[in-house]
């Protein structure tokens, strides 16, 4: 079985992220980029579903700048086969992905695609849903276990209230939450060798398909400072504070 | 000239910032203070197959050079790891190199897998006590019994001893009275380190607790000859080749570890508030912050130029030891800093900066004083007479 692993190049977790000065969106140059954790878990799966027998080759694919080629690099060193990158300077939207991805998946035919369900930056948590949409295939998203069993994949889902079981048949989309595994550290011998597998490149055109922006960004902006906190004396001065200054009670 | 990094060196490079990143100062203020040997470190580095990044690829390395691990010592140093965490793994980098180079090829096949695997664990038996760095008046004796040496003699400085499976031991088999040149008459071995002969004497010290330094006494060891590295005579040859690259990594390590105190520094002044505004904004803080930054950044391109030179297979010494020159002075002077810019917090081992401080007094002193950097200059760049 062949899965296809999209990967997002994104502002590293570790680095606190600066907004621009003209407020167009958060500094990017010079700034630590790797990849999605979210999708790092998705790599990770698709390497443990091909170390025990279930799939035999995985498609990773990522979109944007040249640099993402480096995302692709890591997802090969952990365990991808070969790559696909859709190079572009457009700013692309989670409609422009899927469309894309869509085209992918029918020029692959992979029998599953695992993504991560949402990307750090804009945390839209709207590409899997939208190319199962455009697909019409079935969707598990937010999986912290995922299981295969013939044509189906079972796939345990965090929800508010517990754990939720759905059963899909392939071929499907599945998201990844946080616990579904602990992502492995590229060797160094895995990295070396990751330098030798295959990227293609391709073009949103070689696609058909047009990445423009939908949505226009008015504003991004930093949260307000956090206020200093105030002491209280006593239970009846709190009370009167919540419920007169901040208005809570 | 180009001064970027290639895409896979800086792949290693992030690949090892994360592995690193796993073992934070907590971790290695631990070790400081139970001086147990980094075991869950060296392991992780070694299942990273780090371990063997200058080692051929027919056995199992990477066979990259020492410009990538450079790359990799300085970032494992600048994770706070300091020299506790570089010294934990750095004679397995580069100390085998005399076995790549004049090892057979049946020696290279038992003896590299397991120390890049991280089965064994190596240790580099060379300094004396009584000859410093005159290394050729070494007085450790080799002498031949049959298809076997008797090793009776005493080493010093000797690190990870205690942990060591194996030791690379240079030894004299020919007395100095009859060689032509005192270069000659040196034997190298890499053998099993038979702690039935060998006692191994943990020497306390300032910093690095984590990574022992030892006494060795040697009496009566049998090393098989099949454990010689190289032509009998020859040892001396085989182990220069490997102090330019001791040298580039060990000022790799210094820049590293002057990084993390700088970091550490920063981000205490930019927290500290005292008289209403931070300490950070300051240019009594600030100055000699950023000052320490450029040293660093300036030793960092001499130990490049140095890696560079050595991995083109062209003459480095000069520049190597300029390397560690720079690099040991730069990384104290940033340490020293770092505990000064926290104030009487510098000094509390919770923050971590006075370990490193007290780590950054090995790449000044080790392996080379500066003094003796200085001379081989003088000497052999600027054309002075021989000093020593």
């Amino acid at each position: 079985m062949k899965l296809l692993v999209p990967v997002k190049r994104v502002v590293d977790y570790n680095v606190k992220v600066r907004v621009r000065a003209d407020g167009s969106g958060v500094e990017t140059s010079g700034v630590k980029m790797s990849m999605n954790p979210f999708d790092e878990i998705a790599v990770e799966e698709a390497v443990r579903l091909k170390e025990k027998g279930v799939a035999s080759e995985i498609v990773a694919v990522s979109m944007g700048v040249a640099a993402c080629a480096e995302t692709l690099r890591t997802a090969l060193a952990m365990g991808a086969d070969r790559g696909i990158l859709v190079e572009t300077e457009v700013e692309l939207q989670p409609l422009a992905v899927a469309k894309l991805l869509r085209a992918i998946v029918e020029k692959e035919s992979p029998r599953m695609v695992i993504l991560g369900k949402q990307a750090i930056d804009d945390d839209m948590n709207a590409t899997g849903q939208m190319l199962a949409a455009l697909l019409g295939w079935p969707q598990g998203t937010f999986a912290s276990k995922l299981v295969i069993e013939g044509d189906q994949a079972l796939v345990t889902r965090e929800v508010d209230g517990g754990l939720e079981t759905v059963s899909l048949t392939l071929p499907a989309i599945v998201t990844t939450d946080l616990r579904l595994n602990e992502p492995r550290y590229a060797s160094l011998p895995n990295i070396m060798k990751a330098r030798k597998k295959p990227i293609d490149i391709l073009k949103p055109a070689d696609l058909g398909v047009d990445p423009s922006p939908r949505l226009a960004v008015l504003n991004v902006a930093e949260p307000p400072r956090r206020q200093a906190g105030k002491k209280v004396a006593s239970v009846a001065e709190l009370v009167d504070k919540l419920k007169n200054e901040a208005k809570v009670i | 000239m180009d001064f970027s990094l290639t895409p896979a060196q800086a792949e290693i490079r992030a690949a090892i910032e994360r592995l690193s990143a796993r073992f934070d100062d907590e971790y290695w203020l631990a070790r400081d203070r139970d001086g147990q040997f980094p075991e869950a470190f060296h392991r992780a580095i070694a299942e990273g197959g780090f371990l063997g990044i200058a080692m051929p690829e027919a056995h199992g390395g990477a066979g990259l050079g020492i410009t990538e691990a450079a790359l990799m010592m300085e970032r494992i140093a600048a994770s706070g790891a300091g020299m506790s965490g570089a010294s934990a793994v750095h004679i397995n980098i580069f100390g085998l190199h005399p076995v790549v180079l004049f090892g057979t090829a049946e020696q290279q096949a038992r003896m590299l897998p397991p120390l890049i695997r991280g089965a064994e664990k190596a240790c580099f038996a060379v300094t004396e006590p009584d000859i410093g760095l005159n290394t050729t008046a070494l007085k450790t004796q080799a002498l031949r019994d049959g298809e076997d040496y008797v090793i009776k003699g005493q080493k010093i400085w000797i690190s990870t001893a205690q942990v060591a499976d194996r030791m690379l031991l240079l030894a004299r088999t020919t007395p100095l009275d009859r060689v032509h040149r005192k270069t000659e008459g040196l034997s190298l071995f890499y053998t099993a380190l038979d702690r039935r002969f060998v006692e191994v004497r943990r020497i306390e010290k300032m910093g690095r607790h984590a990574v022992d330094s030892n006494m060795l006494f040697i009496d009566g060891l049998r090393v098989p000859a099949a454990d010689r590295i190289g032509a009998e005579g020859a040892g001396f040859r085989a182990i220069l080749h490997g102090m330019n690259p001791e040298r580039i990594l060990i000022a790799a390590e210094a820049v590293g570890l002057g990084r993390a105190a700088l970091r550490r520094a920063a981000a205490y002044a930019n927290e500290r508030v005292v008289f209403g505004r931070k300490i950070g904004q300051n240019q009594g803080i600030q100055h000699p912050l950023a000052r320490h930054w450029a040293e660093l950044e300036a030793a960092f391109l001499m130990v490049l130029k140095a890696a560079s030179l050595y991995d083109r297979g062209e003459e480095c010494g000069a520049e190597a030891n300029a390397a560690k020159f720079l690099a040991g002075e730069a990384g104290f002077r940033a340490c020293e800093t770092a505990v000064m810019t926290h104030g009487g917090m510098g000094y509390a081992q919770e923050y971590h900066v006075e370990r490193y401080l007290r780590e950054s007094l090995i790449p000044r002193i080790a392996p080379v004083s500066r003094e003796l950097v200085l001379s081989f200059i003088a000497e052999k760049i600027l054309g002075l007479p021989k000093s020593y």
